[in-house]
């Protein structure tokens, strides 16, 4: 389903929000591969480069009630969603000022304070939990929106329509932005199932979908802001299929050798961050040197986390033994 | 104390009445609970008392109903979800071990899960291989879960109340053939605590440990074997995680001797594990080796004969009791 651009344009505000998002989590993911590299990050790490424009487009679409749940790729999520460098710089070295004290790490990082039910090692898990939130804040006569964030691979689980299914028969104040990234790790859509337009599972049980372009930041934040009025209107769920490509392979060791040159080529053509700092110089008349001025304070920003986490001490043996001693 | 003589299940009506009164955060989903009142006539009169946002029917989708519910808990609710038979939370398992057990952990003690699974398992006679099966030690097994199978009318009120008091995933394990069982349950308000055994009938010579229906079986072996002039006692655990474990090294200091009585299989039980806790703490307190009475290692087959095989009967208590008594009665 084509989708049109608002008339009216976008403020300077919000095309700097945008980009200072997008361009933080490009900066978080780049520099974070580093630390992984030479072992500061430990474990699984799934870089979101080249998806930043969905969250970012997405997050600036919410108020601060609303909710949102996310996927193994969930760095750009929680940045978006509010979350400090700082904390997830030190979630990820395994440190106690880590958000989670350093239980979690990279797969389950969640600034819960922000209203995000976190990242998640199982792949489809993001959609039932968003529902459930998405209930709870039926239940209490909130109109607070869940955004559950997935992926194309998260399609073929059960619990896509299972939940997908009880948000609509709920009427639930609910939003599932199908990240289509085309790959479930190295499988492709094309493999994994016949229909590959993947909003159309949504309209299969009378949800309204639509399809866009996940790499235009602008597009996707006007799609959610009309999702979020309409949910509040009493007209949720609603799907977004938010058309993707990862710059690398599904994990930090995985060189995506399976991901074909020229269509990386094409979507780095269309990069998100890009296309999110076009429009600030050329809609939100941004000077050049100005767009320098923000990239160099989220460089400086992650820097001095980087600083801050090295400083900072681990939970201890003892202190995890009491924290389960009644599990 | 005062108290009525209720059916197992008015009981645990009773206990969901008053927290929903009590709680507005509370909410129940499952399958034909609002206007059928469920299967076993559990959440009968709710729906009329506090209405269809509150108590709502599903579709079958119970993977997406527990992930739902478990959603619902991490965002500030108190959700019940009812699955009809413990047999089918197999198809919710992820949204058990995977998101409800480990969201405390991975959130570093920030996120609680205040999520409550009714659910209810066990032989039904004849009900076969998928409707039968008591599943509690894949439960136990998880840590971050709470496991609770209530064996009386008294003992499911209170601890179903407890369970809608505290933060943590409760996996409620009711049993088919309790529902139409009555029991004095005292008047006002009951609240038990988890991880707090009780000794449903006490004894001196050698201590029964048995929960859900293998206490009113375990508590019949009893009294045929008071006849026979051996005392047993008879040591309810309520909750398997967490497990009163001084009350149960304390009944077995008292009676050097136990006997363990699980309707589940054998193999990978919770028998087996308190059996080990027992040896491991209590070593020069027994007599004799710990026994443990368990269903065998099968599907429960559909034959009436045959299932009854399958489980443990009084006959096996009683010939296990007479075991690890047999250098103490002539």
């Amino acid at each position: 389903m084509a989708y049109n651009k608002k008339e009216n344009a976008p403020s300077k505000e919000l095309l700097e929000k945008l980009f200072t998002t997008a361009f933080r989590i490009r900066n978080f993911e780049s520099e974070g591969i580093k630390l992984y590299r030479r072992g500061l990050i430990r474990g699984y790490f799934h870089p979101y480069l080249g998806q930043e424009g969905i969250a970012s487009g997405a997050c600036a679409a919410l108020e601060d009630r609303d909710y949102i749940a996310s996927t193994h790729r969930g760095h750009g999520h929680c940045i978006a969603q509010g979350a400090t460098i700082e904390g997830m710089v030190a979630e990820l070295l395994q440190k106690e000022t880590g958000y989670c004290k350093g239980y979690g790490g990279s797969m389950h990082i969640a600034d819960i304070t922000k209203n995000n039910l976190g990242a998640n090692g199982i792949v489809g898990a993001s959609t039932p939990l968003g529902v459930g939130a998405a209930m709870a804040n039926q239940v209490r006569g909130s109109d607070a929106v869940t955004v559950s964030f997935s992926t194309d691979g998260a399609t073929n689980n059960g619990t896509f329509l299972e939940s997908l299914n009880l948000a609509a028969i709920w009427d639930l104040n609910f939003i599932l932005i199908v990240e289509n990234n085309q790959y479930a790790v190295s499988t492709t859509l094309a493999e994994a199932t016949r229909e590959t337009e993947l909003y159309k599972r949504g309209e299969a049980i009378g949800v309204e979908s639509h399809r866009i372009d996940g790499n235009d930041p602008l597009l996707v934040y006007e799609t959610v802001v009309d999702a979020v009025k309409k949910c509040r209107a009493g007209l949720g769920p609603i799907l977004i299929e938010a058309v993707t490509f990862r710059h690398s392979g599904h994990h930090v060791n995985d060189p995506g050798k399976y991901m074909p040159e020229d269509k990386i080529k094409y979507y780095k053509d269309r990069d998100p961050v890009d296309r999110a700092r076009d429009n600030l110089i050329n809609m939100g008349k941004m000077s050049a040197k100005d767009v320098k001025a923000i990239e160099a304070e989220i460089e400086a920003e992650f820097e001095a986390a980087v600083k801050a986490a090295e400083a900072a001490g681990e939970v201890t043996v003892e202190e995890f033994r009491e924290f389960v001693a009644d599990y | 104390m005062a108290g009525r003589e209720l059916m197992y299940r008015e009981a645990l009506r009773e206990a969901l009445f008053e927290e929903m009164g009590r709680d507005d955060s509370i909410f129940i989903i499952g399958e034909g609970i609002a206007e059928r009142g469920g299967s076993y006539k559990v959440t009968e009169g709710l729906l009329a008392e506090y209405g269809p946002k509150r108590i709502r029917d599903t579709p079958i989708s119970e993977a997406g109903m527990i992930g739902v519910g478990v959603g619902a808990a991490i965002a500030g609710a108190r959700p019940i979800v009812e699955i009809l038979y413990v047999d089918f939370a197999m198809l919710g398992m992820d949204m058990i071990v995977n998101q409800a057990a480990k969201f405390r952990l991975m959130t570093g003690g920030k996120g609680r899960v205040p999520f409550v699974m009714r659910t209810q398992g066990g032989t039904g006679g004849g009900v076969a291989a998928q409707h039968s099966q008591s599943l509690e030690a894949l439960f136990y097994h998880i840590p971050g879960l709470r496991v609770v199978m209530p064996s009386t009318p008294a003992d499911a009120k209170g601890l179903l109340k407890y369970a809608l008091r505290q933060d943590d995933p409760v996996m409620f394990i009711e049993h088919k053939h309790l529902y139409m069982t009555k029991g004095e349950v005292p008047d006002g308000e009951l609240i038990i605590e988890f991880g707090v055994a009780d000794i449903k009938r006490e004894g001196t010579d050698v201590t029964l440990i048995a929960w859900s229906n293998m206490i009113p079986r375990t508590l019949e072996a009893a009294k045929q074997l008071a006849g026979m002039g051996i005392s047993a006692e008879v040591l309810d655990p309520r909750t398997l995680v967490p497990l009163d474990r001084d009350a149960i090294l304390k009944s077995v200091a008292k009676t050097n001797r136990c006997v363990i009585v699980q309707e589940a299989v054998r193999r990978g039980g919770v028998a087996s594990d308190i059996s080990s806790i027992i040896q491991e703490e209590a070593f020069y307190n027994l007599d004799a080796p710990v026994q443990i009475v368990a269903g065998m290692n099968t599907p429960i087959p559909f034959n009436l004969k045959l299932e009854e095989e399958s489980v443990p009967q009084k006959d096996d208590i009683i010939a296990a009791v007479q075991s690890v008594l047999h250098n103490k009665v002539a």
